[in-house]
């Protein structure tokens, strides 16, 4: 069958074949022994033509309940911002997506350039020294960074609260167990972390705490504070954040932290069923030979002209091998522009707009929340875009939350899921797409499914 | 083009915006009544003040200073830099993939899951495995991942086996994975064919063998033809094979990992499956394990009821945990669907065959200019040395940059590290006669120009927006961010 990404004609293939010295196309396979030779046809999906592929692909895609269809009021790490149009047009530029990494910087600039830009960007919402060039996301990240800490401080020990992502969790947990690290888990007060015993667990063993901030409920972490308590060990702060916050909470490096990581989804990235995001990775100047990835670095070419190359590669994969600081090879670079056009659209005063409109929403739906006869806040702590309703003792958030879908939202997020202690308390999380309409006619449905 | 490419940074001017957002509907409240100001920023983040047409020209400005597929032949080895499909694309922005939430209830994605279970089964059946995780972002977290369920299949049989085995041609990320996963790595030196010393693996097998990782066909475009003995070698010795699918796009339905002897083979979607490398990623790294290795999967994997629905199933008491937030890179998933879809079973084997033709035809046609380090039949890629240009005072670098003032990327170079002055071409299967035809030319053009006049060589190149760039400097006083703010 002819098929349209493929060229070779049958005349092709004979002259090729003659070139080649050979008769068959059965002789290029010669080396592989019969005895593993596939036979027959693999019993995978059929193809199909243009039409009929467009029309199943539409058809599996509307079995799925999307942000278009459904108003949606769930977070917990993905989030539905409004994604300014430009950044589309962008990374369908084919000159970007269709690029392998820019190891061959003169005819790279373009993207180079880009994760520098990026890099300035995270750099400058962190307020850290040093950002690479990505990672796979937020939630890898926060592994890395652990890994990161230990090997830095020689220490085996990682503390993480429990205010941290559950998912990001779980994955330092298996990359603690291929590592040999400890983790330790903090608790949860008034949704965030328990401070006291937080102080009561770190030790000179500690390599670093790891916190969320905003953290998994939504809640503002006292940055200052934890890291005062783990400096005092000579340990590492790890900060994990939602980067828009950065628009108007206080920089994470200028509150202490070593490591400053997070998932840059709320910056244009399409939530897709929770990937690709793109998770970013910044520290001091003093851990900057250890992070993990790629990095680009400013240079000048043989005229003198500024230019970009990949950098300080002696830490990767491809140099050192097993003695690498990690065996990270790609990044999300298109995902990283993403990010960068999302702030290049914003700008110094949208990404604080866009911030606030994200408060003042949130609040308004939490005031709501709090008027509300048979509902509650479930926390007093100061809080971002998101928060936590505790549900009446009877209510069933899984019911709550189908009878919610069919009335067109997608509901919070059930806390019972990852905390056993929070059966009946649910997520959610309000942006700048919801409106006061929105808003009010979610907590009218949520009092009535009760 | 004379001047620096402006920094989107240098071309702010106060008070430019480039959104629009709604006035804020709900009653507004102070910042401060609602978050303490020790919370708040003391002095909003320096980004630029652009407006939209300085957004879009700077950015389609970057785009011209780069080189996709799109752009042209492109044939770096290893990275099976084949034609990004535009229906792809497409259709991974549907609103029903694009704009759907992982923790939406699972009766409103069975869309999105009923693929993710179709695309398990085929890359199960692709690859002669029995199951497959979709989790992986990338081939090198799929190696990680791989190797955690090696390491809990021994442990669960209280083995202590802590040496995982690579050949000196595997990519720099099988050694980096073993690490991250707490083995020891052992490197075995490949013969003179450039096969896997079976006398060297031998004499390092042990009971201590965790693993052998291997890409078959290896990095020097040479199948493994003694990969039965190889796998015998090491499960005799209690240990499991790894496949590095980095270049699968070579065996599509002429023979799988499964049928080889391998126990958990990772497959890359950005290399065989045609998504895009968008510059670096994302990518996605699906890993299928043998029966042995199921109960270690990590948690959770896409599963179907007897009423034809589907559900995520968590229920893994023996997983090694989770190795990705959510449940993989989804949008990338979605577009490799849509290729095998496009294809079927009969077009992907035509892919490999079209794929293995061609590589096997420019080694033929470069043969006489360029020492080709394993003649004979080769699979989609194949490496040559310039080390006999080094006479000249040239370098495989310098080949490398002259291609570029002829519109072409360069093949891989210095990789893998046994082949001095390395170059390692992979043309795939979407690249035309004439196109290989006019590389080739180019290639003997260039080998005429290094004898002839290899200063030509050296300063080159000569057409792009930058020339050489000083990577010494770059590294020694690193220049990571522009300092804006």
């Amino acid at each position: 069958m002819k098929h349209r990404y493929l060229p070779m004609t049958p005349q092709d293939q004979a002259d090729m074949l003659q070139v080649i010295g050979m008769d068959s196309m059965e002789q290029l396979f010669q080396d592989i022994p019969t005895e593993i030779r596939y036979q027959g046809t693999l019993p995978i999906s059929e193809a199909l033509d243009e039409i009929s592929l467009l029309r199943h692909m539409k058809q599996l895609s509307d079995q799925n309940a999307d942000f278009d269809r459904y108003t949606s009021f769930l977070g917990a790490g993905i989030y539905d911002h409004h994604v300014p149009v430009v950044i589309n047009h962008v990374i369908s530029r084919s000159e970007f997506y269709t690029a392998y990494t820019p190891y061959q910087p003169e005819i790279s600039q373009g993207e180079l350039q880009a994760i520098f830009e990026f890099q300035s960007y995270i750099c400058e919402l962190t307020g850290m020294a040093v950002a690479n060039a990505s990672m796979y996301d937020g939630a890898t990240a926060l592994a890395e960074a652990g890994s990161l800490a230990a090997s830095a401080t020689r220490r085996k020990q990682l503390i993480v609260s429990r205010a941290v992502h559950p998912e990001a969790r779980q994955i330092l947990q298996t990359s603690a167990r291929g590592l040999n690290l400890d983790i330790i888990e903090i608790d949860v007060q008034n949704g965030v972390t328990d401070l006291e015993h937080l102080e009561s667990m770190i030790s000179p063993d500690t390599a670093a705490v790891l916190i969320q901030s905003p953290n998994f409920f939504g809640c503002i972490e006292d940055i200052r504070t934890i890291g005062d308590m783990i400096h005092a060990h000579k340990g590492l702060l790890v900060v994990s954040s939602n980067p828009l916050s950065l628009g108007v909470l206080e920089s994470p490096g200028k509150l202490g932290a070593d490591v400053v990581i997070g998932d840059a989804q709320p910056f244009g990235i399409a939530a897709s069923l929770g990937g690709p995001t793109c998770g970013y990775f910044a520290v001091t100047e003093a851990l900057m030979r250890k992070m993990p990835g790629r990095i680009v670095g400013q240079t000048l070419d043989r005229d003198g002209k500024r230019g970009f190359v990949l950098t300080l590669q002696a830490r990767e994969q491809h140099i050192r091998r097993e003695k690498a600081t990690s065996n990270i090879c790609s990044n999300q670079a298109l995902l990283a522009l993403c990010a960068s056009v999302y702030l290049s659209t914003m700008g110094k005063q949208g990404i604080q707009d866009v911030a606030r409109l994200n408060i003042q929403k949130a609040h308004y739906a939490a005031n709501a929340i709090r008027h509300s006869e048979r509902l509650a806040i479930a926390n007093t702590s100061p809080f971002f875009n998101e928060f936590v309703i505790k549900l009446p003792e009877e209510a069933k958030v899984t019911q709550i939350n189908e009878q919610l879908l069919a009335a067109g939202y997608l509901s919070g997020y059930d806390l019972g899921l990852a905390y056993p202690e929070l059966q009946g308390h649910l997520l959610v999380a309000v942006t700048e797409r919801r409106t006061k309409d929105e808003i009010d006619q979610f907590v009218t449905r949520l009092e009535a499914c009760l | 083009m004379s001047q620096n490419q402006a920094l989107i940074f240098e071309l702010s001017q106060p008070g430019r915006v480039a959104y629009a957002l709604p006035e804020c509907d709900v009653p507004e409240v102070n910042l401060s009544e609602m978050i303490p100001s020790s919370f708040l920023r003391t002095e909003p983040a320096a980004l630029p003040e652009v407006y939209e047409v300085d957004v879009i020209r700077h950015y389609t400005a970057l785009s011209r200073r780069n080189f996709g597929i799109d752009n042209g032949f492109y044939p770096l080895g290893s990275c099976t830099m084949k034609y990004n499909p535009k229906i792809n694309e497409d259709v991974a922005r549907f609103a029903g993939f694009a704009k759907i939430h992982p923790y939406q209830p699972e009766a409103s994605i069975q869309g999105a899951l009923g693929l993710m279970y179709t695309l398990q089964q085929d890359i199960a059946a692709l690859t002669g495995m029995d199951q497959v995780t979709l989790q992986p972002a990338a081939g090198a977290h799929g190696e990680w991942t791989g190797l955690m369920m090696i390491r809990a299949y021994h442990e669960s049989r209280g083995e202590v086996r802590t040496k995982v085995i690579v050949p000196d041609t595997s990519h720099g990320t099988n050694p980096a994975s073993a690490t991250v996963a707490g083995f020891e790595t052992i490197t075995i030196p490949s013969n003179d064919r450039g096969h896997v010393d079976l006398e060297a693996l031998r004499s390092v097998v042990g009971q201590d063998t965790a693993a052998l990782m291997l890409t078959n066909p290896n990095t020097l475009g040479l199948f493994e033809e003694q990969i039965v003995e190889i796998a015998r070698i090491v499960h005799e010795a209690g240990g499991l094979l790894y496949y590095d699918g980095a270049n699968s796009n070579a065996i599509m339905g002429i023979t799988r990992p499964g049928d080889m002897g391998f126990d958990v083979v990772h497959l890359n979607l950005h290399k065989t499956m045609s998504t895009p490398h968008g510059g670096g990623g994302p990518g996605a790294g699906p890993v299928g394990v043998k029966a042995i290795l199921t109960p270690f999967l990590p948690k959770p994997i896409v599963a179907k009821r007897e009423d034809g629905s589907y559900y995520l199933d968590d229920n893994i008491p023996q997983s090694i945990g989770r190795v990705k937030a959510y449940y993989g890179n989804f949008g990338i998933l979605v577009r490799a669907y849509t290729y095998i879809r496009t294809y079927g079973p009969e077009g992907l084997r035509q892919v490999s065959e079209y794929a293995v033709l061609n590589a096997n035809y420019m080694m033929h046609r470069l043969a006489p200019y360029y020492e080709i380090s394993y003649p004979g039949v080769c699979k989609h890629e194949f490496v040559m040395s310039g080390k006999s240009f080094k006479q000249y005072g040239i370098r495989t670098l310098d080949i490398a940059k002259r291609l570029l003032d002829f519109g072409y990327h360069p093949p891989t170079i210095y990789f893998p590290l046994n082949v001095e002055e390395c170059i390692m071409i992979e043309p795939t299967e979407t690249e035309s006669k004439e196109t290989l035809d006019a590389f080739i030319d180019t290639m003997i053009l260039i080998a005429e120009e290094a004898a002839t006049n290899p200063e030509l060589l050296l300063n080159a190149p000569y057409d792009t927006v930058v020339r050489r760039l000083d990577e010494t400097q770059a590294a020694r006083k690193p220049v990571l961010n522009c300092s804006c703010g």
